[in-house]
């Protein structure tokens, strides 16, 4: 039996598509799914902490303990005035953070995998970034691309190179995210047909399915690791991002 | 040459560029452990450093898997 790695990608409508004004607007999985995350955020972080208590509950305290962690985390790399971009921050983890881990589990839609979203919310970090850097500083923005004590010979191809860096971030930003689900869930799939294809060889096959089955669950930990470390390495580029609008000079 | 069977050459050859920065994010997380071993108390402030670091190494070999990406399926 053959395993169509990339059919875990594919977007398809959930009902028929309505066209509107020229525009064809569907609801997909993708759309679903981002509807279960936000649902899930939501209630993890309204429905859970409701009751305020002192001594916080189960899930009163993952909730607490994440608002710490990413608080901690914009406080440390973009200062105490970058905390007035922590609501920014802390949504975008918890949207990366539980889109990959409710990708995680076996046939769901694993919303971090598509380019386009990651690359919209790269390039709303990209934008915001621009835009607040140059109202808050004007031109002295630019010094961003100027680094201090650059020898005057090479300073022009060190401009041009921060540049180049600069304008490639948005593309990094969302590629490192969509690449790693991308590969992580490719490789589950995978290792999956391999189980499938042994035990389908009768029953000697059966005993040999066992080596990828447990392949498949030390990917899955490790994708575990993955998906958190992928969303907060998203929240801390975020940050540093942010840092940089916020004190241009190096 | 056929054309298909010279973009998945170029898809091969582009991903060789991942294994170097596979051994640039192998040298920072080594030297981040050692230097963590030698003084284990300033270990925890030295995580975001390590994390953007990663993902500053990551990104290089990001963009040879996006080209390798957009040989198969963009061009």
């Amino acid at each position: 039996m053959q395993v169509d790695p990339i059919h875990q990608f594919q977007i398809h409508d959930m009902v028929p598509m309505i066209n509107m004004g020229g525009h064809q607007i569907a609801f997909t999985n993708s759309a679903l799914f981002m509807m279960i995350i936000v649902f899930g955020v939501s209630a993890l972080m309204i429905g859970a902490s409701a009751p305020r208590a002192v001594v916080p509950g189960r899930l009163q305290s993952i909730a607490e303990l994440s608002y710490e962690f990413v608080a901690n985390t914009v406080r440390s790399s973009a200062g105490t005035e970058g905390m007035k971009f922590f609501p920014f921050v802390f949504t975008l983890f918890m949207f990366v953070l539980f889109a990959n881990l409710i990708g995680l589990i076996p046939y769901s839609f694993t919303v971090t995998s598509q380019i386009i979203i990651t690359a919209a919310l790269a390039l709303t970090v990209f934008l915001i970034v621009v835009g607040y850097g140059f109202w808050r500083n004007g031109l002295h923005f630019l010094n961003l691309f100027v680094p201090k004590g650059v020898p005057k010979a090479i300073l022009p191809a060190v401009v041009i190179i921060e540049v180049l860096s600069f304008v490639s971030r948005p593309v990094s930003h969302s590629v490192r995210l969509f690449a790693n689900m991308l590969a992580g869930h490719i490789t589950l799939q995978v290792f999956a047909g391999f189980v499938i294809m042994l035990a389908g060889a009768g029953i000697l096959g059966w005993f040999g399915a066992v080596l990828p089955f447990a392949m498949v669950v030390a990917l899955t930990a490790l994708e575990l690791l993955v998906a958190f470390l992928q969303a907060y390495v998203f929240a801390i580029l975020t940050c540093i991002y942010l840092n940089d609008a916020i004190h241009p000079g190096h | 040459m056929d054309p298909t069977a010279a973009k998945y050459i170029g898809a091969g050859i582009a991903c060789i560029g991942m294994g170097g920065a596979g051994v640039g994010v192998g040298i920072i997380f080594g030297s981040y452990l050692s230097a963590a071993l030698r003084n284990p108390s300033a270990a925890q402030g030295q995580f975001g450093n390590l994390i953007f670091g990663f993902a500053i190494t990551e990104a290089l070999g990001i963009f040879s898997l996006l080209i390798a990406l957009l040989l198969l399926f963009g061009l």
